[in-house]
This record gives structure tokens, C-alpha cells and sequence, in this order.
């Protein structure tokens, strides 16, 4: 109906080859990258700076992650870590009085030289070994940003970051932060959708499925992962540095503890391994949703009458996040994602059901 | 060097790395059995701790009742844990596995304080808060109580594991599919090493709730007793205890010397260490089987 597509017939190599091989997808493309651009004219204020900034920002998070988790099949435990350690060399180096589209660089980079580290770890186990030792690093950035005063700005300190520069201007308003996100989310997903279509992207699929075996067809797993490993520590450092300067504006140990990075692995196991448009849904899923229930409970607690304390309300949201999570992976394990993929599949095709393989 | 002060903090330790590992000695038993990595365990020590206040403030029991009680419920919470959640993911790749129990560590934590609250209670145990005098060594009470108990836990454990259906799970952890070939109900197995690992949690919940009161701190214990199982061999009950107690006189020790060095704080830190190099020198732990690391 959407797609009149009744299966996909491609007549030479380069519609094969196309980044969005069906007409719908491009008109849905651009009329999403239409209202991204125009939407500080259409959303008021407090949507755009606490609802759409974020959600772009952690997409993108997300995606970095997707990257490591989805693509090649490393579980990483200590995303947040990586995006704090971003955070942290961006906003030093800014203070530093280094202009700040080379601070995130340098952030980035550094994520990246430090995650490799991680990626040593990646190198001698695997599975459940390497999600508890990235774990285990995880605790030791934590502690070492909150107990090192060079870093951290001493104990219990936060950090007030300088406000952003682009080429020398200022950029203070809520539509100026929200475009800087926009840009990054850009960046990142155009990335990870030439990521599939690249040798790169299969050598790490090769490696996600069985890395002896892609040793086997002469993929390098190693260093693929090595590869998987500082690409994505790259992406969630500037993120995290992107984070700080455009939501946060100041720094604290506590913004990148672990729970963010469980936080961050619910976005993409919600979302869907492997899935861009996955992400999306799942960072929007993950930062909307205890709003979202605060509100029905407060809205069903005036309609029926009862009232609940205050702390069943602070630790209710959490509980449901728990039973969400819980909730995906038994009814539908590769998530947000591919609930739209198989609606997707279905109208793709409508009428002729019969055509689908 | 201060000897004294060295000696004490080693006995200490051991003393309180003995209760760490019952906490591990949870991990090791789903471990065996079905090869989950439970990071729940935390939770469900933490759910335990709740469960008997629950029964001995609201039903008015005797806390030994309320124990029992607790123990009872916590059975079947571990049961109903495994068939519900763990039992469909049977197969799946291990990030499944893993965020499962990590759903599941933040639905039983923020589950238990919904219902519960989360300021801190004590939990009245009745032991006194006199230290014991060993010579000049001044030893907690609680901790003496709670490795104690530790070590008379692992030897139920062993006792088990030689009655029939102690074989039955030994059989499981050996093979799971010669097991199922030969008529063993590989499922009811597992359900119930779920719920001896929920039951030793109750345990250690009631124990650690002792020392640090009721509250959220509890299900913390999880990168401890995560390091305790990894050290010892994630296979081997034997394995937890030695490496709790390791574990425990590490950190005792370098807990009294490092933290006016670094300001505090350094147990984390020295478990973290402790975690990153056992995976990195010898993954199967002091007494894991040496194929554990293919899963």
C-alpha cells in the first residue's frame, strides 16, 4: 500500500547496490530529515532541548553500541565508561583553551586509544568473560575518574563545561545545541548504514557469527575486533562529550556510572541487535518511557482513587524498565527493530501476501 | 610493617571473604547446572533480606521463623524465576542470557523497594556487637557467625551432591544432553538449582542485612560474589569458598594498607583487579574445569 512493491526487482547493479533501494524509503527519508531540520520552527522549546536533543544524542549512543554488540558481537558492559572518558578529555581540553570541534576529536580519540584496552580483553576471552572483565573495567574508570582530582576535579566535584564554539561562534540556543545533535546523529547513522554495504561491515558480521570461522575464509578476527572495538569507543566518546556540551553542561562521575551503561545495552537489546532504525526506537523507547509511565500512574491514581507513596513512585518506573527488558527478549528477542521489519515485510508486498519467500 | 594490624585484618577478611562466597556459591550452583551466568544474584540476596523482614515485621514471626518462612518463599521465587524466564531463552546466544539476568537483577531490585521502600532497616539477628578476642586480635561477631555458616552451607552442599538427586544434578552439569538421554528431566534439574541458588541467597541476605542493614547496598554484593565465583572456577562450590576467603584477606589487607594511601574506597577497586587478572591469567578460575571457557 505504502511501499506498491510487490517483491523487489532490480534490473541493474546499482539499484542493487542503493543505500534505499525502494521509493517509499527515500520519501520517508526525506520527509524524517525535512522535520528534523525544521522542527526548532515547529516544536517549542522545552520539547526540543529535553526530548528531541537527548534522544538524538543517545540514538547515537546507541548506534556505537549497535556497532560493538550488533555488528560484531562483542558484549560490552562499560559503554558508559568509554562515553565518560570522551566527556572528560573534551571538557579538559576546552578548558584547556582548545577549540572545541578538535576537543571532541581529541575526546574521541582518546575514548578510542583507551577502549582498545578493552579490546585486549576481547582478545583472550570471549562471551561471559568479556562482559565481566568490561564490567570489571568499568568499575575501575569509575573510580578512577571520581578519585583522581586531575580528572575529576576532586571528589564529589562536578565539572562546569565551557560553552560550545563552532568556528569561533557561540552556540547558546536550544535550536543551535539541537542542530549540533542533529549533525552528530547524521553522521553516525550515514556511517553505520554504509557500514553493511562495506568489506568492513561483513568481515565483522563474519566475526560475529564464529570467529574461527572467519578466520578460516581469511578474515583477520583480531583485528577486526581491535577495529570494532576503537570505532565504536570512538563514536560513544564524542557522543558523550556531545552529551555534556549540549544537555548536561557540566560534568559528574555519576553521569556515566554503569547503570548507564545498562541503561545504554537496554536501548539496543530493546531496539534490536543490528538494527539502525532499531536504535532509534530504542533510545526514544528508554528515555521516554518512565516519563511516560510516571504520568499514567499518576493520571490512573486521580481516576481510581488510590495514592501511593512516594517511594513506590520513585522505584515503580525502574521496576517496569526491569520487566520491559525481560518483557523483549521473551516475545520478541531482536526487539523494536524487527517489529518494524516485519510490518515492513508485510506491506512491502500488500496484496500479494503470497509473494513473500 | 605492622603485624598486628596485618593479622587482624587477615582474619578479618577471610572471615568476611567467607561470606562473599555465599553469595558466589549461588552463581556456582545455576553455573553448573545450565551454564547462566546469573547476575541477578545480587538482587535475589537483596529480595531475600526483604522477604524475611516482610515476615518478621508484618506477620509478627519469630526471626528464626521468619527465616524459615523466607527460605520457603525464596524456593519457590528461584523456581518460578527459572520457568518463566530462563527456561524459553534456553539456546539463545549468551548476550541474551546475560541481559536477561540483568533485567531481571533491576525488575527484583526496584520490585523489592517498590513494595518495601528503600531506607534502611536493620535486621535484628540478635548477635551482640562485642568484638571476640582471639589473643590480641579483635574479631567481629557477625563475621565469625556468618563463615561459619558459609562453611556449614558448602557442607550441605556436598552432602547433597551425594543423595540421588544430588547425582541428578551432577549428571546435568557433566553433560546435559547425555542426561536428558538417559531419562533425567534436564529441566526440573536446573529449576532446582535455581532454587537452592535463590535459597543460599536468602542466607546470605539475612547475614550480610546483619552487618550493613536492609536496604538497595545489598544487591552490590553482585561484583563481589561475581569475583569470588570467577576466581574459584565458575563450575566449583569448593572453588567459591577458598576464593571467598582469598578474596576476603586480599581485600582485608589491602583495604587497611591502601586506603589512607588513595583516600578510601579501595575495596572495589582491588576487586575489580582481582576480576580483570583472574580472566586475563587463568580464566577458569583456581579450580574450574579448563574447557569453561568455550560457551
Amino acid at each position: 500500500m505504502l511501499f506498491r512493491q510487490a517483491g523487489i526487482f532490480h534490473t541493474d547493479y546499482a539499484a542493487d547496490r542503493a543505500l534505499f533501494p525502494i521509493a517509499a524509503d527515500r520519501w520517508m527519508i526525506g520527509i524524517l530529515l525535512t522535520f528534523g531540520l525544521v522542527a526548532p520552527l515547529l516544536v517549542n522549546s522545552l520539547y526540543l532541548s529535553s526530548y528531541l536533543l537527548p534522544w538524538l544524542i543517545w540514538t547515537a549512543g546507541a548506534l556505537g553500541l549497535n556497532l560493538i554488540l550488533g555488528w560484531a558481537g562483542q558484549f560490552h558492559l562499560g559503554y558508559a565508561a568509554v562515553m565518560g572518558i570522551g566527556a572528560y578529555a573534551t571538557v579538559h581540553a576546552t578548558r584547556a583553551g582548545i577549540p572545541w570541534e578538535i576537543a571532541i576529536v581529541l575526546g574521541g580519540s582518546t575514548a578510542a586509544i583507551i577502549g582498545v584496552g578493552f579490546a585486549f580483553a576481547a582478545l583472550r576471552v570471549k562471551g561471559l568473560y568479556l562482559a565481566l572483565s568490561t564490567l570489571a573495567l568499568q568499575f575501575v574508570m569509575d573510580w578512577v575518574i571520581s578519585h583522581v582530582p586531575a580528572i575529576s576535579g576532586g571528589t564529589q566535584a562536578t565539572l562546569q563545561a565551557p560553552d560550545i564554539r563552532l568556528l569561533g561562534l557561540p552556540v547558546t540556543s536550544d535550536a543551535g545545541l539541537y542542530y549540533v545533535a542533529l549533525v552528530w546523529c547524521i553522521l553516525v547513522t550515514s556511517f553505520m548504514l554504509n557500514l553493511r554495504r562495506t568489506a568492513l561491515g561483513r568481515a565483522l558480521i563474519a566475526v560475529r557469527e564464529k570467529d574461527f570461522a572467519a578466520a578460516v575464509i581469511g578474515v583477520n578476527s583480531f583485528y577486526f575486533k581491535l577495529v570494532a572495538f576503537s570505532t565504536s569507543s570512538f563514536i560513544g566518546g564524542v557522543t558523550g562529550a556531545i552529551l555534556i556540551g549540549t544537555f548536561y553542561h557540566a560534568v559528574t562521575p555519576e553521569q556515566f556510572s554503569v547503570d548507564v551503561s545498562i541503561q545504554a545495552l537496554a536501548m539496543v537489546i530493546v531496539g534490536g541487535l543490528g538494527s539502525i532504525i532499531g536504535s532509534y526506537f530504542g533510545a526514544a523507547f528508554i528515555l521516554l518511557m518512565p516519563g511516560a509511565i510516571n504520568s499514567l500512574i499518576s493520571w490512573a491514581a486521580i481516576r481510581f482513587g488510590f495514592s501511593l507513596s512516594i517511594e513506590t513512585l520513585a522505584h515503580l518506573p525502574q521496576a517496569l524498565y526491569g520487566a520491559l527488558i525481560i518483557g523483549f527478549l521473551l516475545i520478541e528477542p531482536l526487539g523494536l527493530g524487527k517489529i518494524y521489519n516485519n510490518i515492513r515485510d508485510y506491506l512491502l508486498v500488500w496484496p500479494f501476501g503470497y509473494v513473500k519467500k | 610493617m605492622d603485624w598486628a594490624l596485618l593479622a587482624e585484618s587477615a582474619t578479618n577478611g577471610g572471615l568476611v571473604g567467607l561470606m562473599y562466597s555465599l553469595v558466589a556459591m549461588g552463581i556456582v550452583l545455576i553455573y553448573k547446572s545450565s551454564s547462566v551466568p546469573n547476575l541477578a544474584q545480587g538482587s535475589m540476596t537483596m529480595l531475600g533480606a526483604y522477604v524475611v523482614l516482610a515476615f518478621a515485621n508484618n506477620a509478627k514471626a519469630p526471626i528464626w521463623l521468619a527465616i524459615m518462612l523466607a527460605i520457603v518463599t525464596m524456593f519457590g521465587v528461584g523456581m518460578a524465576i527459572e520457568r518463566v524466564a530462563l527456561r524459553r531463552l534456553a539456546g539463545r546466544p549468551i548476550i541474551m542470557i546475560l541481559m536477561m539476568t540483568l533485567g531481571l537483577e533491576i525488575l527484583l531490585r526496584a520490585g523489592a523497594m517498590t513494595i518495601w521502600g528503600g531506607t534502611g532497616r536493620p535486621m535484628p539477628l540478635g548477635i551482640s556487637d562485642d568484638p571476640l578476642f582471639l589473643g590480641s586480635m579483635l574479631i567481629n561477631r557477625t563475621y565469625a557467625v556468618g563463615a561459619a555458616v558459609a562453611i556449614v552451607m558448602f557442607g550441605l552442599f556436598m552432602l547433597f551432591f551425594r543423595t540421588r538427586m544430588g547425582v541428578v544434578l551432577r549428571a546435568i552439569s557433566d553433560d546435559y544432553t547425555a542426561a536428558w538421554s538417559v531419562g533425567i528431566s534436564v529441566e526440573r534439574g536446573v529449576a532446582l538449582s535455581w532454587a537452592m541458588s535463590a535459597v543460599v541467597a536468602t542466607v546470605a541476605g539475612v547475614l550480610w542485612a546483619s552487618v550493613q542493614g536492609v536496604d538497595q547496598s545489598l544487591a552490590q554484593l553482585l561484583l563481589k560474589g561475581v569475583t569470588v565465583a570467577v576466581l574459584g572456577g565458575l563450575d566449583s562450590l569448593g572453588g567459591a569458598l577458598l576464593a571467598g576467603m582469598l578474596l576476603g584477606i586480599v581485600e582485608g589487607v589491602s583495604a587497611s594498607f591502601l586506603d589512607p594511601v588513595l583516600g578510601g574506597a579501595s575495596r572495589d577497586l582491588v576487586d575489580a583487579a582481582m576480576l580483570m587478572l583472574t580472566i586475563m591469567l587463568r580464566p577458569h578460575g583456581l579450580y574450574g574445569r579448563h574447557d569453561i571457557e568455550r560457551i
